[in-house]
């Protein structure tokens, strides 16, 4: 079945999208998001540790930007102008690489974001050409507000990021689904593979993901466990489900030919 | 030359070098960074050609793992 995930015109067969913090080392990160299949990877932006050593490894060689389209991220940024900053110094780090994950906080207690900030770093970074993936919160509104701007993708939270809550309110998501010409995709509070495929079978287009892969006991076991339920959900969705009824008078197996029957 | 490099004070011997020279001054040459100064991007390819002054602001940044 060809069903790919198009973002900024690019086709991707993956619907997993996966962060590469808070893995124990790199060779677990590169094990974990090989058994997720993720094509697409967030990374963040950081100054550089000045003095260190030379031949230190870097994330980059465990996850070559020829084999992954690389997502930086302005996590940790608290106003519109920090975001920006470091989406520019993410595009001139990756070569002119456009496709960015926009996310401004507002709280550093919950991590919720700053919608207000978000808005405005998005109209910047859109006129600047950039491909912006929008964190948010599940506010329609809001969601809608950040696609007339110009996102290519809208992310909003399934819950507060790490608290792998799940989908707190399914009926929201459903109704920016519903709105959005752009992809739908939840990213943040998924906790385990049931929360993935609950969001896909909702009509999100691509689930994205860190915390529930890295602080799983088992995080590689848990990666392919994901991946299963982003298509398991994405089939389940386009298969359409059955209606829910009360009860059926209607039995799987056939009512004649019983042993005991008159027919 | 002072310079205020990821907010932290440096002090260098000559008077006057470019950004080129500072990345292999901090043993940085073949990494894949990005350097900010005074606020504005420095694109690679400006490197050789931009010259510091006493007191710039650079952030010198990289790709970490991320959520």
């Amino acid at each position: 079945m060809n069903d790919a995930l198009v973002i900024a015109g690019k086709n991707y067969h993956s619907r997993l999208l996966v962060g590469t913090g808070k893995y124990k080392d790199f060779t677990e990160t590169r094990a974990a998001i090989d058994a997720s299949g993720a094509q697409i990877v967030t990374v963040a932006i950081r100054r550089t540790n000045i003095g260190q050593v030379a031949n230190e490894p870097s994330l980059l060689d465990y996850l070559p930007p020829e084999e992954f389209t690389y997502l930086p991220n302005t996590a940790g940024c608290y106003s519109a102008d920090d975001a920006v900053r470091t989406l520019r110094l993410a595009r001139e780090l990756l070569d002119g690489h456009n496709l960015v994950k926009l996310e401004v906080l507002g709280d550093p207690k919950t991590l919720y974001p700053n919608v207000i900030e978000t808005l405005s770093a998005a109209k910047t970074l859109v006129k600047e050409g950039f491909d912006v993936m929008v964190y948010t919160s599940d506010d329609p509104i809001i969601a809608k507000q950040l696609e007339d701007i110009g996102c290519c993708a809208v992310m909003p939270l399934a819950s507060l990021i790490g608290s792998g809550m799940g989908i707190l309110n399914p009926w929201n998501l459903q109704i920016i689904i519903e709105n959005a010409k752009i992809p739908v995709l939840v990213d943040a509070g998924v906790g385990c593979a049931a929360d993935a495929a609950i969001a896909m079978e909702l009509g999100c287009q691509g689930v994205l993901m860190n915390t529930a892969i890295a602080a799983a006991q088992n995080p590689v076991l848990m990666a392919g466990a994901m991946k299963k339920a982003v298509e398991a959900g994405r089939e389940s969705y386009l298969a359409g489900r059955m209606a829910k009824k009360l009860y059926s008078a209607s039995p799987s197996s056939p009512t004649t030919g019983m042993i005991s029957g008159s027919n | 030359m002072h310079l205020i490099i990821n907010g932290k004070d440096k002090h260098f011997d000559c008077e006057a070098f470019t950004v080129s020279a500072l990345v292999s001054a901090m043993d940085l040459v073949g990494k894949r960074i990005a350097i900010e100064r005074n606020g504005e991007i420095v694109p690679r390819s400006q490197f050789e050609n931009v010259m510091l002054n006493d007191g710039d602001q650079l952030e010198i940044v990289g790709a970490v793992g991320g959520g």
